[in-house]
């Protein structure tokens, strides 16, 4: 749900980083952090455990200028990606207004990210939303690993909809930006027609 | 307003009724900041000594704060807990929903005291209370009469790609 303030003629919008543990989520985060500049973006938070594993979010706040005299800000999030988490996994869903769902490439973790989608559509539910009609973009992480699923098979199990997809090495920074712009245009494409 | 949906919007007239309430409650409670955030972690009002806050973070965590607590309560049979505090070595931060839709923030230290931060906001609360009534009215209204457009609604493709660029 965006929040439209007339008053400091402001929009802000969230942004919700998806998908199984371990598969990048928090490294994405962490590019756009680092690659952004110091004008555009606020600090950016990490509830972690020890071992540097998202415990409840991360969240980095971003301005990416104005459109119609209405600066545009988008607030990013990322769930806890283990299975164990979910219960803070749904509360992160809160107002979402777009979702990027990260999946591993790997061919090992093919299982833990079709469980990790069809989580989210069952938590999306449980709040009311619909991923189908929610902007949505998916992106294939760790194409730089030697052991990884074709796109095409990926595409196969995650990616029914034909929703726009992104091959991405988040440690690298390939296709971040790509996978942020992407989603970002939606949401607001989405708000042009009235729904957002 | 709070549907899913649509749109949170927030209008000149409201905001500047919202600051009046949340500038006395930092009077009379002798708070040193006072801050109120939707449930969504969007930083709708802030007042007092926030040159030195990073509001953003502060209104992100709230929020986050009460969803867990939220969590929590309904885990043990509970609707929500309305108020919460947290008690510094000097700072205390005390949060309360409103109207059961937007939370309100007073963060004070030794020049008050956790009775009278709870006596005033529960004043401010109703008076806030009434406000966030007639915003959602007021958003209903213009968006069954069209007057409340999204400010969206014409824009080009070129507008969002130039945000890229």
């Amino acid at each position: 749900m965006s929040f439209i303030n007339y008053a400091s003629r402001e929009i802000n919008c969230k942004i919700v980083y998806y998908g199984p543990g371990l598969c990048g989520k928090t490294t994405n985060l962490q590019y756009v952090y680092q690659k952004t500049a110091p004008e555009a973006k606020g600090k950016m938070i990490s509830l972690a455990t020890e071992t540097e594993r998202t415990l409840f979010f991360d969240f980095l706040p971003l301005a990416l200028g104005e459109i119609r005299g209405f600066k545009t800000r988008f607030h990013l999030y990322t769930v806890p990606g283990q299975v164990f988490y979910d219960a803070s996994r749904k509360l992160i869903l809160k107002g979402v207004d777009g979702v990027v769902f990260v999946a591993d490439s790997q061919e090992e973790r093919l299982d833990a990210n079709i469980e990790s989608l069809e989580n989210l559509k069952d938590n999306l539910e449980e709040q009311g939303y619909q991923l189908e009609k929610l902007p949505f973009v998916i992106q294939y992480n760790k194409r730089d690993l030697p052991n990884v699923s074709s796109v095409d098979e990926l595409r196969n199990l995650l990616n029914a909809d034909a929703v726009p997809e992104f091959e991405a090495c988040a440690t690298s920074g390939d296709g971040v930006f790509e996978t942020l712009k992407a989603v970002a245009k939606l949401i607001l494409i989405d708000l042009k027609k009235g729904g957002g | 307003m709070f549907g899913h949906q649509s749109s949170f919007v927030m209008y000149d007239e409201e905001l500047q009724r919202i600051n009046a309430v949340i500038e006395k409650l930092l009077r009379e409670s002798n708070g040193k900041v006072i801050f109120l955030v939707d449930k969504n972690g969007q930083l709708i009002a802030a007042t007092g000594e926030t040159e030195h806050l990073d509001t953003t973070s502060l209104a992100s965590l709230t929020a986050g704060n009460i969803a867990a607590t939220g969590g929590l309560a309904k885990l043990i049979g509970e609707k929500e807990f309305s108020i919460l505090f947290h008690e510094g070595e000097k700072d205390n931060i005390h949060l309360s929903i409103v109207a059961g839709r937007v939370i309100l923030v007073v963060i004070f230290d030794q020049r008050s005291s956790l009775g009278l931060v709870r006596l005033r906001v529960k004043k401010a609360s109703d008076e806030l209370g009434t406000i966030f009534q007639d915003l959602s009215k007021k958003t209903e209204e213009r968006q069954k009469g069209g007057a409340g457009e999204s400010p969206f609604a014409e824009i080009t493709d070129d507008d969002i790609d130039n945000l890229f660029n």
